[in-house]
Order: structure tokens, then sequence, then C-alpha cells
């Protein structure tokens, strides 16, 4: 611990983890009325590739940060899909094309769907937690082939208007995966179920004793997912959640993100279900 | 418990008298730091800058309490004849706020200007052994491989340590339990031991560090001798001795995670004002919140300053904050300095100073409360079901 009374001549960029790299948005698709697929591009140096269920802090100059998910990944641009509910979501989604923003990361865990070889994988999403399994989705597609396992996709959204990726889904179908979609209510010609995701899980094909489920949405609903699929047999540990909560940093340095012994940036947002988790879930905050 | 103070070999050691004291204050200041130490000021000692012993609270001690603090006269020429302040070294190596960067518009669409860190050389002179462990337990959060904050390294690189080890623990000290104190073990550059017997008034000092030692040489001391030695463990001794409030440690973390639905939870809530004192004082409490904010030119900036997670936004997520109630919060801070912190960072959070007691409105005693679940262990409210509310 001997340190010089003097100062290093010149720091080295000090704040490079707390300060964003520049990226342009260069696509915006309207996903739903309040919910839109941004596409940036790198001004900067690239960052790191994120890997499917990572995410990055996403500035609007002038507003504040976000932490939200990447959706897409098409290197060197990446896709994020952001659900406008409050000051900065809604900036990020108001952004003119052309427009900068501000990123950093990619930080958290990720799917790994590379250990899933030969599982049945169940992929449960509610809402805007689609955005994050979307190229976890695309990856078991990939895997299709000579994995073996089947692959299952269920996605709850409050009415069939909300539901995002459709053409997604379609391919993702094509491609050999059972696609079910249910809504909270419907209006006349909605030919899909109506009611919780976990209904579906009885309309899709998997054996408990090899399945794997990817879980995101609203914690409720990953709540009740994940026990539904213990009462079917699958194993706690083989149930990966990805769960929400306050970040200002995204590297395990503000504190806001804590889960009991969790950092969620840091051993989130992607974490197995089961043990501890499964009891911090049932145990709640209030 | 082990009360016996820590001792290196003996050739580290010199005796300095109150001006070498000052000589060595004079010495940091012109070897370019900007030197802090014990100040009286608005009745508290606090942590501020001193140019020289003149500066130094000789003659008040303090007298601690839950819920209560009060400096006292005493007859004693004693530099260090109290035990904390209100001000732990924090602040100086994560201050309260701080510029991130700052943003203009500029050709490419916005230019981005990391600020600079503002780290000048700073000596921290008479912080007290529980600060230097908290120093330590900020390390492990601020400075870990590969998730380090850089502008928290390069301040905590800019900083000496000379610890003053503790004759005068206050009724709310609790380093026993802990195992950071009265004697200073590691983390510091220089250690002092204030001696005032039939000796005369002196100090006991010894490095640990490069930098240490070629200081304490500048300042030139008399060799130490058997008697200056015996004469601080009998002042380390006694001061362990007179410690005697105990936070029991045993099985601390399993405890309190198997109490989470534990009565005592909302009591404690009856009385907590959610003020948040207790964290701004600990010496480790780490949580910060970012703020963006324009100014007219549309150029924009982000802060980061501290914050607590007994503020209601700490939690807030998109539909209301995770953790609404009192109880919740003050869960969350227990569980967390004392129980989760070891699963994220390996140890326990607290380091035994007692300002959380001693600076809490209303008097709330951590180890007390610890205490409370123990005696009930296993104890649970009745609350409604998970999803009910
Ligand atoms: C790991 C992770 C991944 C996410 N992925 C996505 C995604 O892919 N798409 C998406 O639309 N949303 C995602 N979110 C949620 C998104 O981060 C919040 O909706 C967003 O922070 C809300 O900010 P706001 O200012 O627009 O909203 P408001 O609700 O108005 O927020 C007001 C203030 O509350 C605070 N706040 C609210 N929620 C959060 C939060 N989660 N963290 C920190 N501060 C918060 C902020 O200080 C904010 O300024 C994700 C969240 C996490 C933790
Ligand atoms: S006790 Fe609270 S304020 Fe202190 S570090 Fe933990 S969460 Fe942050
Ligand atoms: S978001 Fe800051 S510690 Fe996790």
């Amino acid at each position: 611990m001997a340190r010089p009374a003097t100062p290093p001549a010149e720091a080295t960029p000090a704040r490079r983890a707390l300060t964003p790299s520049r990226y342009r948005l260069v696509g915006r698709r309207r996903e739903t009325d309040d919910t839109f697929t941004l596409r940036l591009t790198p001004i900067d140096q690239p960052l790191a590739a994120a890997r499917p269920g990572q995410f990055h802090m996403l500035t609007a100059f002038g507003i504040g940060e976000a932490a939200i998910s990447v959706s897409g990944l098409a290197s060197p641009a990446v896709d994020h899909t952001v659900r406008a509910v409050g000051a900065v979501t809604r900036a990020l989604c108001g952004l003119p094309i052309g427009g900068v923003v501000g990123v950093r990361g990619p930080f958290g865990t990720h799917w790994a769907t590379e250990e899933l070889d030969g599982s049945d994988v169940v992929v449960i999403a509610g809402g805007i937690g689609l955005a994050p399994l979307r190229e976890a989705v695309r990856a078991l597609i990939a895997r299709e082939g000579g994995g073996g396992g089947r692959l299952s996709v269920v996605v709850g959204a409050r009415a069939p208007d909300q539901l995002l990726y459709e053409e997604d889904l379609w391919r993702w179908r094509e491609a050999g995966a059972h696609v079910r979609a249910t809504v909270d209510s419907a209006p006349p010609g909605w030919t899909g179920a109506v009611g919780l995701v976990t209904t579906l899980l009885d309309a899709v094909p998997f054996d408990p004793a090899r399945a794997a489920a990817l879980v995101c949405g609203p914690e409720v609903m990953i709540r009740v997912v994940a026990a539904a699929l213990v009462d079917r047999g699958v194993a706690a540990s083989a149930i990966r959640v990805s769960l929400e909560r306050n970040m200002q940093c995204g590297g395990g340095l503000c504190g806001h993100c804590q889960l009991g012994p969790l950092l969620l940036c840091r051993d989130g947002p992607v974490v197995p279900y089961g043990g501890r988790v499964a009891r911090l879930l049932q145990e709640r905050e209030r | 418990m082990d009360v016996r103070p820590s001792r290196p070999p003996a050739d580290d050691w010199a005796v300095l008298d109150p001006q070498g004291i000052d000589r060595l204050i004079g010495a940091l200041g012109r070897r370019g730091y900007r030197t802090l130490g014990p100040v009286v000021r608005d009745g508290a000692i606090t942590l501020a800058e001193i140019a020289g012993v003149a500066d130094l609270p000789a003659g008040w001690r303090d007298a601690q309490d839950p819920g209560r603090y009060r400096l006292e006269r005493t007859e004693s020429p004693a530099f260090f004849a109290w035990a904390v302040g209100p001000h732990s070294a924090k602040a100086q190596v994560l201050p309260p706020r701080d510029r991130v960067w700052r943003a203009s518009a500029g050709a490419g669409g916005v230019e981005i200007a990391e600020a600079g860190v503002d780290a000048p050389p700073t000596a921290l002179v008479g912080i007290r052994p529980c600060d230097v462990a908290g120093l330590g337990v900020l390390d492990r959060v601020l400075g870990a491989a590969g998730a380090a904050d850089p502008a928290y390294l390069r301040r905590r690189a800019q900083t000496f340590v000379v610890v003053a080890e503790c004759g005068s623990p206050a009724a709310t000290c609790f380093c026993t339990s802990m195992g950071t104190g009265p004697d200073a073990r590691s983390g510091f550059d220089l250690a002092l031991t204030e001696l005032v017997d039939g000796g005369g008034h002196r100090f006991l000092s010894r490095s640990a560090t490069g930098a240490g030692a070629a200081l304490l040489r500048a300042v030139g001391g008399a060799s130490a001798t058997t008697i200056d030695r015996r004469s601080r463990d009998g002042v380390l001794g006694d001061a362990a001795a007179r410690i005697r409030r105990r936070l029991d440690r045993d099985g601390l973390p399993a405890l309190l995670e198997r109490n989470l639905e534990h009565p005592r939870w909302d009591e404690v809530a009856d009385r907590c004002l959610a003020c948040g004192n207790c964290t701004m004082v600990c010496p480790t409490c780490f949580c910060t919140s970012v703020e963006d904010t324009t100014d007219l030119t549309g150029a924009s900036q982000r802060e980061r300053r501290w914050a607590s997670c007994y503020e209601v936004g700490h939690s807030y997520i998109h539909g209301g904050p995770v953790r609404p109630s009192t109880r919740a919060r003050y869960r969350q801070w227990l569980t967390h300095k004392l129980g989760t912190w070891h699963d994220q960072f390996g140890e326990s959070g607290c380091v035994g100073c007692g300002r959380c007691v001693t600076w809490c409105p209303v008097g709330i005693d951590l180890c007390e409360e610890v205490d409370a679940i123990r005696r009930a262990d296993g104890a649970t409210a009745a609350r409604p079901a998970p999803g009910g509310s």
C-alpha cells in the first residue's frame, strides 16, 4: 500500500465504466402503441458484443439512463425494444432517426442457451419480457437440427395488439417451434387463447424430466409460472428467470439492484430459480 | 475473545512527542498532502483540514449513547481522548456528490467529456482503526478486481493513512466484536498510540508502508523502549476491556436469513423514522444514485450522489417501490449490513464503529435488534400471504 505523494502525470480515462459510448439511432420499428424496437450502431469504438439476456444502460441525453435488454444482435448494430413508461423510456422512443444514444455495458448474466442441447426448452414470456428472450429463441432455433430437444414458446400479452414480434412468432413456428399466445382480454376475431400463460403449459410438448425453462415477465407472472413448472415436475434448477430491480450503475457499484444476497446487475438478471431465488420470490419484500 | 493488541516487531517503532506530531503534520503538507484530521466544529469532532497540533481537539472527549452525542471538557492534554465523530473516511474516497461526465451538442450530435477526478493527495491523520477497516470494506466493494470504480481507485491510491489507536472508546463502540479495534492491524501507513502517563505525553509510532517509514524517518523520533511498548499494551488492553457492547456474530447471516418474517421488524419499524442517518454516517454504506441535469446551453451532465436504502425511490421500478414500508427498508439495511454483505463481498459490512447507534434520532441500536431476533429465533408475525397484497 505504498502510495506516491504526487499524482500520476496523466490519468487514464478514469470514468470509462460510468461514461457511455455514443451510438446512433438508425432504425425504429413500432411494435405496439407504446413499444418500439430501436436499432443502434456505434459512433465510437463498439462495445463488446452482448449475449442474449444481457442488458445495456441506455442514456437519453439530458433526461437520464435506463436498463434495457438486448433484443437483437446484428453486430455491430444492436436492437433494444423499449416500452415507453416514463421519462427516459419515452425520450428514447421519441428520439429522431440519426439521434445519439449513450450506451454502457453489456452487463449481467445471460440465458446460456449453449448449455441446453438435448433439453426440451420452454420459453415463457409476458409482455415486454419477450424482448430479452428474442435472441435466445433465435439461438435455440439454430440449435434445432442437431440439439435433439423440442422448443416451445409461450407468450402472454394484455391484448392481441400488445403482442411483440408477430412476424418472428410466425417465423419460429415455421422453423418447427411450438408457439402459443394468450391474451388477458380478446376482441372478436381472436382465435388464440385467453387467460394466464400457465394455462398454455399443457398445450406445448415437453418432458419435465429433461426440460429447461426460460422465463421473463412481470414478477408475479414469473412466480406463478415457475411454481406451475415445478408442479409439472420440472426441476427448479432447470428453470431460469430474468428479474428486474432498480439499476443505477449496472456494474455492482450503486447497491440499488439488491435482491437479498444477489446484486442483480452482476449475479443476474438471469438467475436459476430454485434454492434461494425461489424462497426470495416467495418472501416478497413489502 | 483475544483482547491483546497485535504487536509488530520492535524495530519499526519510534516515539514522537507532541512537537513531533506537529512536525509530522507539517511534513505531510510539504509533501503535497491535503491533510485532514480531527477538529472540533459545531459541537462535534469532525474531519477537516489541519495545519498543526493546535488544530487538534486537545482537552475534549465525547460521550455517546444510543441517539446521543456530546462533547465534554477533560483535564487531559491528550489529542485523541475521544472515540469517533460523525465523519468517517468514506467521503474522502466516495464524495457525497461527484460529477461523472458532461455532454454538449457537437459535430457528431453529442460530445461527451468525462469529468476529471478531483483527487489531491490526501492524508487522513488520527482516523480510527474501525475507519481504516471501513476503507478496507469499501475496497472490496468499489475496488474489486474487474469491477472497480476507477474514480474510487484513483482517490484511494492518493490516500495516506495515519491511524490513531483507541484509548477512549465510547459506550456505542463494538469494534472488539468485529475484530477491527481498538488496535490497528492493517490498512494504514502510520499508526500512533497516544500515551499520557509518568513517561510524559507521547506517541508510540510505527510504519506499515515504505511511505510511512520514510515520513517517520524525516520527522525523527526517539527510539521506543520496552516501557513505551508496555504502556501501549496497557492502554489498548484497558480500552478493549472497557468496550462492553457486544454484537453476537455467531451464525448471524443465517439467523437473519431465517427470520425475515420476525415480529421484531414490525416493532422496530414503529420507531424507525426512515431518515437514513445511519446509512449516511456508516463508513461502509456505498449506495449511490445518478442524476442527469441540463443547463440553458443544452449541455447535460450526470452526477452521482450518496443514496440510502431508506429512500422509497431506492427500490423504485416501474409500477412502484419494491420496499414501500419502513419495515422492509429497515430490514434491508440490517440484513444487508450484517447478513447478505457476506454473500456479496465475502465479509460483514459492519466495522463496529457504533455511529448508526449514536446518530439515530430515536436511538435504535442494531446490537439490541439482533439480540431481540436471536432471543425469539423463528418467531413469525402474522402477515398476509404472498400475492395477497
Ligand atoms: C435488467 C433490466 C432489463 C430491462 N429491460 C427492459 C427492456 O428490454 N425494455 C424495457 O422497456 N424496459 C426494460 N427494463 C425496465 C426499464 O429499465 C424501466 O422501465 C426504466 O428504467 C423506466 O425508466 P423511465 O424513466 O422511463 O420510467 P419511470 O417509471 O418514469 O421512472 C421514473 C424514475 O424511476 C426510476 N426507475 C424506474 N424503473 C427503474 C429501474 N428499473 N431501474 C432504475 N431506475 C428506475 C428512474 O430513476 C426513473 O427516472 C429493464 C429493467 C432491468 C432492470
Ligand atoms: S445498508 Fe442500505 S444504504 Fe447501506 S449499502 Fe446496504 S443497501 Fe446501501
Ligand atoms: S445496478 Fe448498481 S449495483 Fe447493480
